[in-house]
């Protein structure tokens, strides 16, 4: 064995930074899932009938499907009965009209997690939508949106006050017949954030969903849907943890994205859902559908992740490229360590003429883990003149990890060109004796040569999140050397 | 300042070094010359620190403090600098960070502050210009794509901006062309000081013509087997390493350079 896995092997105390639980009263649904328990919730939040009869219609689905066991991940079924599918903090009216409103213990907590949501606080130049367990408890800027016309709420507030919207859209790119999670979703669904983006409109801030799981044994159910119309612009960014528990959580959310013509929306996730402890216990389960329409001419959607959390990562943000010159990018960073799991990837469907798409995947596993890179480029019979470049690259830290590439091609038109590169590397004994030899400390060189191998994704995230995204991997990767 | 005492070392279970004594002072510049195999590189590594290679027993001193219980990284913040034969490449991590890092790693172990970008960017340029690297190359991935001669330079502009108490090179000048061989040679003059010492690690005596020794010493399957000044090098050279009685294939080949 060589040095440096010797090193590697020396496991590993890693610190979960936002591993705390806030400590507050809450209405909370008894674990177990019926039509009763649906109508409850959408009673709950007094949804028009057309929401209750979408989600029951999606329930009487979901009963028929069957859970999903072709992704190189393992763990015991989980039973459906036993989650609570409702949690939220007790408020006494049933939205708060301000922040002046919500409970300081959230707020407490939010600013424990770097989203500070008071009006003297805020970050400067994002908008935040809080959502915590199953509701939404704060969204910040709202008002300067609503003057360039931006709506930016709640998905509980648009089912009340969009319904057109909502109606028009919802389940359009994620249907509740798609996949088992997302059919789960569609039933259950709490809340999540809703964007709609005007004609013409360049969304003058970031806007952000931060996503908190605290209850005991519920399951997060979240939902965004976010429209750009034509000529729109906006940059989207959510950011997830979780509190350190031994039970599993599940975590099964949609994204819709919907881009019409030379509509442009920037997706970033930095996923650090608590991820399990050193001996696999606990953590996340990550099952999360997320797709984009680039339904007009000339729309533009980037997936841009950076995912270091979660015992299970399932998930593979998708484009389906059916407007003229359409554009669909995915830039992707996947650290696991320890015991996790994560089985990862997209799918560029090339439906329109001239289409084009990039992937590019950075794997990087460390401990015990498991990491899967998983993609499918498909072009249709009409995708004349479309192209997909796709690079895919592995990164080892010691010798008890894996790295898998799953890429599938389908090609149904012969102009279409494919461009696919792959690599697997390791940290090696070489790189980290130069680096040690120069006075660099161990946790300093595997941070650097992690975060070089990273370069290409972080370069696409937001500025501000790029540097947290870099801070993030080092705190991930503590203890995996030395 | 450097004393090493009864050394051996071994990888693998194979015994490499087979007991070797050397005493360096500091302001001198001390060649190892020796055929492939005789274990010069095991030696350079095991200064270093490289844990590769173990050490079975003898001891190494540095200043009065023994070196050989410290790690790697402690080694080189108290001033053991090593030229490699063959620089690894680190993909995007750009030349400039990693010196940075590097830079500022030795400052704050002397309990000095950190250089900020603007100060490390103007001295970076300096000392580029000395080893005549363009300085766009600091912008490159860490010998990422680098010619041998620019890896070569690299690691000597490294040790002019660490400003090492014990230089190690090892083989700086295999694969360099006479120009490159005349670039590294000033980059390693330009270290030459007094509280300095320099080992250099070397197959031919061609690079001592550049950087004049004050020792050369003779390796031969893990043991010093001649020392001398200057005229042991020349000797070597005009005779081969047969005429110590050691055997040396390459030497044999190459003798017509």
């Amino acid at each position: 064995m060589t040095t440096a896995n010797k090193e590697v092997n020396e496991l590993i105390k890693r610190e979960y930074e936002h591993g705390f639980v806030t400590d507050i009263e809450v209405d909370t649904f008894e674990p177990g899932l019926s039509e009763d328990v649906i109508t409850r919730l959408s009673e709950i939040k007094k949804e028009p009938q057309f929401m209750l009869e979408w989600r029951l219609k999606a329930y009487r689905r979901w009963l028929e499907m069957e859970e999903p066991d072709w992704a190189h991940l393992g763990y015991d079924r989980i039973d459906y009965n036993s989650v609570s599918y409702y949690s939220a903090p007790k408020r006494k009216e049933d939205m708060p009209q301000s922040l002046d409103e919500v409970d300081p213990e959230l707020l407490k907590t939010y600013e424990k997690l770097g989203i500070p949501l008071h009006e003297h606080a805020k970050l400067a130049g994002v908008a935040v939508d809080a959502v915590f367990d199953s509701v939404s408890v704060a969204t910040t800027f709202k008002e300067p949106l609503a003057k360039a016309g931006v709506i930016f709420c709640s998905i509980s507030e648009a089912v009340r006050d969009y319904p057109e919207l909502v109606q028009k859209y919802l389940g359009t790119v994620v249907p509740h017949t798609d996949n088992f999670f997302a059919g789960l979703n569609a039933a259950v669904f709490s809340d999540g954030t809703f964007v709609y983006v005007p004609k013409g409109v360049r969304c003058p801030m970031e806007l952000s969903t931060y996503f908190r799981i605290n209850a005991a044994n519920t399951g997060q159910f979240e939902r965004t849907l976010i429209i750009a119309d034509e000529g729109s612009y906006v940059s989207y960014l959510e950011g997830c943890t979780a509190p350190m528990r031994d039970e599993n959580q599940l975590h099964a959310a949609v994204v819709e994205l919907v881009a019409l013509d030379n509509a442009e929306i920037k997706y970033s996730t930095v996923q650090n859902w608590y991820p399990g402890d050193e001996n696999g216990k606990g953590g996340i389960y990550n099952f999360v559908t997320k797709r984009a329409a680039c339904i007009g001419k000339n729309s533009k959607v980037s997936w841009t992740q950076v995912e270091t959390g979660s015992a299970i990562t399932w998930k593979y943000p998708s484009c389906i490229l059916r407007g003229e010159g359409s554009v669909g990018e995915f830039y992707s960073v996947a650290l696991t360590h320890n015991h996790q799991q994560a089985d990862t990837g997209t799918k560029m469907i090339h439906l329109g003429k001239n289409t084009t798409s990039t992937i590019i995947s950075k794997g990087i596993s460390a401990g015990k883990s498991s990491n899967v890179y998983r993609g499918l480029v498909k072009f249709g019979p009409r995708a004349e003149g479309a192209r997909n470049f796709t690079e895919c690259d592995s990164l080892l830290i010691g010798d008890q990890c894996g790295a898998h590439t799953f890429p599938y091609i389908e090609s149904l038109n012969k102009s279409a060109i494919v461009e696919h590169e792959a690599t697997t590397s390791k940290v090696s004994d070489e790189q980290m004796f130069l680096c040690r030899q120069r006075g660099i400390d161990m946790e300093r060189a595997v941070s650097m040569i992690v975060n070089g191998f990273c370069k290409d994704v972080f370069k696409e995230l937001p500025m501000e999140f790029a540097v947290e995204a870099g801070k993030l991997l080092e705190v991930s990767l503590e203890g995996s050397v030395g | 300042m450097l004393s090493i005492k009864n050394l051996h070392a071994s990888v693998e279970g194979k015994e490499i070094l087979k007991g070797i004594n050397l005493e360096i002072k500091a302001g001198e510049v001390h060649a190892i010359m020796g055929p492939n195999g005789s274990g010069k590189s095991t030696l350079s590594q095991v200064l270093a620190g490289n844990d590769a290679f173990e050490v079975t027993s003898g001891s190494v001193t540095m200043n009065g403090e023994n070196l050989l219980e410290k790690e790697t990284e402690e080694r080189a913040r108290d001033g053991v600098f090593l030229a490699f034969q063959y620089p690894v490449e680190i993909p995007g991590v750009s030349n400039l960070q990693f010196m940075r890092t590097s830079v500022n790693a030795m400052r704050h172990h002397r309990g000095e502050s950190e250089m900020n970008a603007a100060e490390f960017m103007k001295l970076a340029r300096e000392v580029s210009k000395q080893v005549d690297l363009d300085p766009a190359f600091l912008k490159r991935g860490v010998n990422e794509g680098f010619s041998g001669g620019e890896k070569k330079r690299n690691e000597i502009m490294q040790a002019l901006m660490l400003q090492p108490k014990l230089a190690i090179l090892d083989e700086t000048d295999s694969g360099l062309d006479i120009d490159a061989l005349k670039v590294v040679s000033d980059g390693v003059n330009a270290l030459r000081a007094e509280d300095r010492a320099i080992l250099m690690v070397t197959h031919y005596q061609r690079l001592l013509d550049h950087i004049v020794p004050d020792f050369v010493h003779v390796l031969a399957d893990g043991k010093i087997v001649k020392s001398g000044g200057r005229e042991l090098a020349l000797e070597l050279e005009d005779r081969g390493y047969a005429w110590l009685g050691i055997k040396d294939d390459e030497t044999a080949a190459n003798s017509a350079n």
